[in-house]
């Protein structure tokens, strides 16, 4: 019970809209150890980015909450740092800026100017971008930016990284190839981490739970699915392997045998 | 699109689709008065098509224009030729109407004799109400200059702030719509009753010539941030003033400056009318005093000088703009 790291109690969110209020989210219950790694998977628009969005504190819930070491999230912080789908780096700054603000802003106060270079250049080096310090944005590829994305955030030594669909803009062999940084990094550092994704192949790959969520208005979590498969994971041998396909099964078998989008029919 | 940039959009509540995008309102706009500038240059580097092809080789072509000449020359002549024929065909509407139509205004000859003898010595001076040509140029851009640089001083905070904040928005959006629409010359009584002088008041005139569109093109941009940035920011727990500091002038830069070369080129054009009206040294007076010595050919020479004056002030701001504007660089 006091175990719990990250608790998100009877989160509801209802938005008012025109024609009268609209309930996103009902009753979201969900508790999150700490260094594990939670992949939230649903149809787009099931409101997966909303759960996201108020456990970061850009958006308040209406109903319940979100708790995070027995504190109660009210306001977006460094400590819940978000790794936004689209990179969101400011193009005017180069990637070493992109990274040493937050690093200047979280550690401005604890850490010497060095320090914080050396703070700045390690994180870029995790993400194996430490080439291209003098870049801006719009001189690197889409997954480099995402990659200076996870940096950024990373550095802010956040108590849980909060990933919003982080690869859903990036081509398939960019992706993988993130998953995989991102598992190194993950083994490396033992984050909590609280990741939306709507790939089923990324979810059991990357993830310790996968949590279903049902399609809305009013949605909530169906499912809650362990994965069982040991660390360090190597994609390649997974693709053969029994469980594997046995949590793929189980996901697919959620979300288009239990819940249908309704949109996409 | 080439509309919205002094249209009062931004004025209004909540975000519209044309502050959304990306782009600094008003490019298009701004970049309009720019290919006359341009033009010559980067013509060269244009994919040439058969028309333009076929309309040079009878007339252009040097007898050395040949398979054997080098490529370049080709080029030369494709990019000069086009404005030159422009040129031409003015300069012989102009001897036309002056040999044929109205003999007051002296043709292209007479004009070139006279421009030699101003430009001969720009910058004498023979009393206070007798100066050259360039001492005319150099006082009306110090006023526009001046007026400018206090509308960007103002302007720039106050777009920000108009910007930043919806209740701002709300108190100061009908007062700019009801002043922008005014020629700022109206405002030039005004002007001289504040300060009882005339080169204050032709300042002032220049200030509100130049604040609409510093102010609009400010706001503008500062609607226009994604609000991933803004995220960014709030992660982070940035201060208002960081906030101000780090996100929302380095984003807005290439609005603001597009606001500032806009407003600078609008300026350029308001001086010689406003002068027209106070008199003193400077360019547009310098056009009515011709004017009423019945001396047209100077007026032509002036007529030529503040539109080369345009071009460079308008080059000088596209410079700086590219500085400024992180969109442009990479790819």
């Amino acid at each position: 019970m006091n175990r719990t790291y990250l608790q998100l109690d009877h989160l509801g969110i209802t938005f008012p809209t025109p024609k009268g209020p609209f309930c996103a989210l009902q009753d979201v219950n969900l508790r999150i150890d700490k260094g594990e790694f939670i992949a939230i998977i649903g149809h787009s628009g099931c409101g997966k980015s909303t759960v996201l969005n108020i456990v970061a504190g850009l958006l308040r819930a209406t109903v319940g909450g979100a708790i995070l070491e027995n504190r109660e999230v009210t306001e977006p912080g460094p400590e819940r740092a978000v790794v936004f789908q689209n990179h969101s780096l400011l193009p005017w700054l180069t990637v070493y800026d992109n990274v040493r603000i937050a690093v200047d802003k979280v550690f401005g106060a604890r850490k010497t100017k060095q320090e914080r270079d050396a703070w700045t250049c390690h994180n870029l080096e995790l993400v194996h971008m430490e080439h291209a310090l003098d870049k801006r944005p719009n001189e690197i590829s889409g997954g480099m930016k995402q990659r200076v994305g996870i940096a950024r955030a990373l550095a802010m030594e956040p108590k849980v990284l909060l990933m919003d669909e982080p690869f859903g803009a990036l081509d398939a062999l960019t992706r993988a190839h993130l998953q995989d940084s991102l598992m190194e990094i993950h083994g490396k550092l033992g984050n909590t981490v609280l990741m939306i994704t709507h790939d089923v192949d990324e979810a059991v790959l990357l993830s310790d739970r996968i949590v279903m969520m049902t399609t809305g208005p009013a949605a909530t979590i169906g499912e809650v699915l362990d994965v069982g498969l040991e660390r360090p994971r190597d994609r390649l041998s997974l693709a053969a392997d029994a469980d594997y396909n046995h949590y793929r099964a189980e996901v697919l078998r959620f979300l288009h045998a239990r819940q249908r989008n309704p949109r996409a029919a | 699109m080439t509309t919205h940039v002094l249209s009062p959009d931004v004025l209004n509540d909540g975000r519209t689709d044309s502050a959304r995008s990306q782009n600094p309102a008003g490019q298009g706009l701004a970049a309009q008065a720019a290919p006359a500038a341009r033009e010559g240059v980067p013509a060269v580097a244009e994919p040439q098509d058969g028309a333009r092809k076929r309309r040079s080789a009878p007339q252009g072509d040097p007898p050395a224009g040949n398979a054997a000449s080098p490529n370049w020359a080709e080029a030369i002549i494709r990019a000069t030729l086009p404005p030159l024929l422009t040129f031409g065909v003015v300069l012989g509407i102009w001897a036309f109407i002056s040999a044929a139509i109205v003999p007051d205004i002296p043709g292209p000859g007479a004009t070139f004799e006279h421009a030699k003898e101003v430009l001969a010595d720009p910058f004498y001076q023979a009393g206070p109400n007798d100066m050259g040509i360039g001492w005319q140029v150099l006082f009306s851009l110090s006023r526009v200059l001046s007026g400018f640089a206090l509308a960007a001083l103002v302007g720039i905070p106050l777009g920000l702030l108009i910007g930043m904040s919806q209740p701002v928005r709300r108190a100061l959006g009908p007062l700019i719509q009801i002043l922008r629409p005014v020629s700022p010359l109206a405002w030039l009584p005004i002007g001289l009753l504040l300060f009882k002088a005339v080169n204050p008041s032709a300042v002032f005139v220049i200030f509100i010539t130049s604040i609409w569109p510093i102010i609009l093109n400010t706001a503008a941009g500062v609607q226009a941030i994604p609000q991933d940035y803004l995220n960014v920011a709030k992660v982070l727990q940035l201060g208002r003033w960081d906030v101000t500091r780090k996100i929302l002038l380095p984003a807005t830069r290439p609005h603001i400056m597009t606001g500032m070369r806009l407003s600078l080129g609008i300026g350029w054009m308001v001086i010689v009318a406003a002068e027209m009206l106070t008199g003193g040294i400077g360019i547009g007076f310098y056009v009515w005093d011709e004017w009423n010595n019945l001396n047209v050919a100077s007026i032509i020479v002036a007529i030529g000088i503040i539109g080369l004056v345009g071009i460079l002030l308008e080059t000088v701001m596209d410079r700086i703009q590219r500085r400024f504007d992180y969109t442009r660089g990479g790819h």
